[in-house]
């Protein structure tokens, strides 16, 4: 059952993936990115990870994403289907990333998983997940968790100002 | 007794304000610190003679400076009678010049500048006799040579001054060269340098001989001849005397502290530093007794016909330094430092004077030109008489006392001793004559410059008078404490630097003592009377004598072509090889081609890589995904 | 049970086909929407190993990576429009200022 669940999801993510880089509608990426997020926070629910999938959910679908159509207005729609989509380079590109992706699945194996930590599934489900990643997140990584507010704070200026009106 | 170390840091602490502060803050009033610092010297300096008079000397390390293996130099003072004198010498100058400038140099755009530079320079002659070793010596002694060559191209808008300055340092750079080799040999003989402990062993070296390009020579020879270079090349004996004259293109107080009253004085101090050393080389001793004599007579004759009021005072302090030689030369290393003590006062006494009227005369050099200035400038008359009659050796001033100890000990040493006792008396003869010369055509008959000149005739203002009348007083009264036994004074100068310089052993009746005296006073008197007849009597005898004895004449007025000489021997050729060799061979093909040939290899190189920066992101992006396929290839070849 | 490798290879492939959108698309908006494909190619990945090695602190990274990427995302789509503002266009081998 779970597997079928499994072999669902995936297929979907891929596809979505896949449609999402040879859309020729800027639109329609950013809507079949938003549905692969909706696929990926199903296997996040499969790997017991729900407090993930509801970021995911909320942060990626309905923050980004969002920003992302913004942006897109900005493009002339109409103007763009009728324009060449992939550079020159395309065959460049495509045996890099195929190159990589065979070294990457080549050296998956290599992957050792008998170093087991602390949080069994069942200790999880007994904290419940969100709190159990509360208590890594807030003693464990307060620091990193400190400094990530800063990048975000740097990131809101950054964009104010990189994107405000010069006045002159 | 630490408090002795204010005497040589209080000038540099001058230094750095005056060096940090002075084009801003402190502008105008730049002579307060480096005047109050010196003063506050030589205030210090009073206490630490008064210390040693009681008996009281040091010798302890400050700072320990280098330390390489054996090698070992500290930062140390000696003080002793020597270095106690020489404190007092060279800060009460020093103080009198300070103030003198204040007048002087008023309204110079480079004011702070000037005040700067004399308070260096005070500071590195002060570390130069106040130094526990050789190292220490070498560097007050380079640092001395700086604030001259700074202080000579002190005006270096003016093409000749600062030729001069460059002269000075190079001229200088030939003895300083023999200097560094003496200093090199003495750490090689004894294994280290400190004064004591060279001194303490040189009497085991003194038969020791080394072979150099197969010459036998005498190590301790050997040494007090490399080192008595850097003593020819800073007091200006022949043959390195040629920087001394043209020196006096810079301001008239340096020339009266550097040139006459102090910086020179450190080849006569450095020698009878090292008198220990000296003293065990009969031959050392021997060259510099003849290379002063020599200069002290040859210096006298160029100074006779030069009409520049300060290069007539210039060479007569090369004479007069190669008396302090020739003192050295003969074992009376007390008299030399006497010679130079008195000689400091009077000499200063006279470039300042001759200053005061340089600055009436509106920087006017040429005696010919003056003339009849005593009625407009008594104060500066009175003090120069004072300061010639000193010079000269009238009894009772300070160069009579100074002079006379020194041609009696010549005479008394025997051998070459008496023929620098001939030497220095024909000196003392031509001395007199000359520094008449140059009062009688200052100072008196009628005025021969211009109307505008005649107009702007004043005497100097306080600031500039009140030191002529201190140094005055100093170049009277000075001899005072070493008056020889034989006219009822005790001679306490020399017992006092006995412990330091020794005793010279004097060989001779009071006969042939009263005899030397006798013999210098008439030649002195000779030589003032001589220049009464040639310049106020009977002016044409001087211009008739100079028709008659045309060569003779030419010869003195190019100073023996000596400039002329290095011109064509070192200057030239070394000029021709520079231009020749070192900028056409070496600097043109060989430097060049490297370093230009090496940023073309890399321009050309770049040409060719700079293809990859094209500019499209994607590009990059790939070499990042190639990076990221590198380091999954690694990981699967190196884990698996 | 579904297998570790079943989950790695899903990311591998997600972010290969990131990893080729970025390589070869000319829209910079889509490149950008690229670089989100591979940080969730990477994040899938981390989350499987997190429930699998049970282990909390890979989850702790993807939250990581969920900040960084908003981060970029923002700065990212900020440069878009200040660069369509001023060259009048998104495609990205017309953005050649660089070129040496």
């Amino acid at each position: 059952m779970v597997e079928l669940f499994f072999g669902y999801l995936a297929g979907a993510v891929v596809v979505l993936s896949l449609l999402v880089v040879f859309s020729r509608n800027a639109v329609h990426s950013v809507l079949w990115m938003l549905l692969m997020f909706l696929h990926m926070a199903g296997l996040y629910l499969l790997l017991n990870a729900e407090f993930l999938a509801a970021t995911q959910v909320i942060v990626y679908a309905g923050a980004i994403l969002v920003l992302f159509l913004f942006v897109i207005m900005l493009l002339n729609i109409t103007e763009e289907m009728r324009l060449e989509q992939f550079t020159v380079g395309w065959p460049m590109g495509v045996s890099v990333s195929l190159g990589v992706l065979i070294a990457m699945l080549a050296a998956l194996s290599g992957f050792r998983t008998d170093l087991k930590g602390p949080w069994s599934i069942e200790a999880v489900e007994r904290t419940t997940h969100t709190k159990a990643l509360g208590k890594v997140l807030y003693t464990e990584y307060m620091l990193p968790f400190e400094i990530a507010s800063l990048v975000l704070l740097v990131a809101i200026v950054g964009a104010v100002y990189l994107a405000k009106k010069r006045l002159r | 007794m630490q408090y002795y170390l204010l005497i040589p840091f209080l000038p540099l602490g001058a230094f750095f304000v005056n060096l940090l502060l002075g084009r801003r803050v402190v502008r105008g009033q730049a002579h307060w610190p480096s005047t109050l610092a010196v003063l506050g010297s030589l205030a210090v300096s009073v206490m630490v003679l008064l210390d040693v008079l009681e008996g009281r000397t040091l010798n302890e390390d400050l700072y320990r400076w280098i330390l390489s293996g054996d090698f070992q130099v500290s930062v140390g003072f000696l003080i002793d009678q020597l270095t106690a004198v020489m404190l007092i010498v060279v800060t009460s100058v020093s103080f009198l010049v300070h103030v003198y400038s204040i007048g002087y140099m008023h309204g110079d755009p480079g004011y702070y500048r000037f005040y700067a530079y004399l308070s260096l320079f005070t500071f590195s002659m002060l570390m130069l006799v106040m130094a526990n070793n050789f190292l220490q010596l070498y560097f007050g002694w380079e640092a001395v040579g700086l604030c001259s060559y700074l202080l000579i191209g002190f005006w270096y808008q003016k093409r000749s001054a600062s030729d001069a300055g460059k002269k000075a340092f190079i001229v200088n750079r030939f003895g300083d060269f023999g200097f560094g080799l003496g200093v090199i040999m003495v750490f090689l003989t004894f294994g280290t340098l400190y004064y004591l402990p060279v001194f303490d062993n040189a009497g085991d070296l003194a038969a020791r001989s080394i072979n150099i390009l197969g010459l036998e020579v005498n190590l301790i020879t050997l040494i007090a001849l490399l080192l008595f270079c850097g003593a020819v090349g800073k007091s200006a004996q022949i043959p390195l005397h040629v920087w001394l004259p043209d020196a006096m293109e810079g301001p008239t107080p340096v020339s009266a502290l550097i040139h006459a009253a102090t910086m020179v004085t450190a080849g006569v101090f450095m020698v009878a530093r090292l008198n220990p050393l000296f003293s065990l080389s009969p031959a050392a001793m021997d060259v510099v007794a003849l290379v002063g004599g020599v200069t002290a007579l040859f210096a006298a004759t160029i100074a006779l016909v030069q009409n520049d009021i300060k290069r007539v005072i210039a060479y007569s302090t090369i004479s007069q330094l190669g008396y302090m030689f020739m003192a050295c030369g003969v074992g009376a290393f007390a008299a030399g430092i006497f010679h130079l003590y008195t000689h400091a006062y009077f000499k200063a006494l006279l470039f300042l004077c001759a200053g005061s009227v340089m600055h009436a005369m509106g920087g006017e050099v040429d005696m010919q030109r003056m003339g009849g200035l005593r009625r407009y400038m008594p104060v500066t008359y009175v003090t120069m008489l004072i300061a010639s009659l000193s010079i000269s050796g009238l009894p009772g001033l300070a160069g009579f006392f100074s002079k006379d100890e020194i041609l009696f000990r010549a005479y008394s040493a025997g051998g070459v001793g008496v023929v620098v006792w001939v030497l220095g008396t024909v000196s003392a003869l031509l001395t007199a004559f000359y520094s008449f010369r140059l009062v009688f055509l200052t100072f008196h008959g009628g005025f021969r410059g211009t109307e505008e000149q005649r107009h702007h005739l004043h005497e100097s203002p306080k600031v500039m008078t009140v030191p002529l009348m201190l140094l005055c007083a100093g170049a009277i009264a000075a001899g005072w404490v070493g008056i020889p036994p034989l006219l009822g004074g005790g001679g306490q100068f020399s017992e006092f630097l006995a412990p330091v310089l020794g005793h010279p052993e004097a060989e001779a009746s009071h006969a042939e003592e009263w005899m030397t005296m006798g013999l210098s006073v008439l030649v002195a008197a000779g030589g003032v009377l001589l220049a009464l007849l040639f310049y106020l009597r009977n002016p044409e005898i001087p211009v008739r004598l100079a028709e008659r004895f045309r060569p003779l004449y030419s010869l003195l007025w190019n100073k023996y072509y000596v400039d002329e000489l290095y011109d064509a021997v070192v200057v030239r050729p070394t000029i021709f090889v520079a231009r020749n060799v070192i900028v056409g061979f070496t600097d043109g093909a060989l430097i060049e081609g490297v370093v230009n040939g090496l940023p073309g290899l890399v321009g050309w190189l770049g040409a060719r890589v700079r293809r990859i920066q094209d500019g499209l992101l994607q590009h990059y992006g790939a070499v990042m995904a190639l990076g990221l396929f590198l380091i999954f290839a690694i990981a699967l070849i190196t884990l698996s | 049970m579904v297998p570790l490798h079943w989950y790695l290879w899903l990311g591998s492939v997600v972010f290969a086909i990131g990893m080729f959108g970025f390589l070869t698309k000319r829209n910079v908006i889509i490149m950008l929407l690229s670089i989100e494909l591979m940080l969730n190619g990477v994040n899938i990945s981390l989350v499987a190993l997190s429930h699998y090695m049970q282990d909390l602190r890979g989850q702790i990274l993807v939250f990581f990576i969920i900040v960084v990427a908003a981060a970029e995302a923002a700065i990212g789509l900020a440069i878009v429009i200040a660069l369509f503002r001023n060259k009048a266009t998104a495609h990205v081998d017309e953005i050649t200022g660089m070129k040496g």
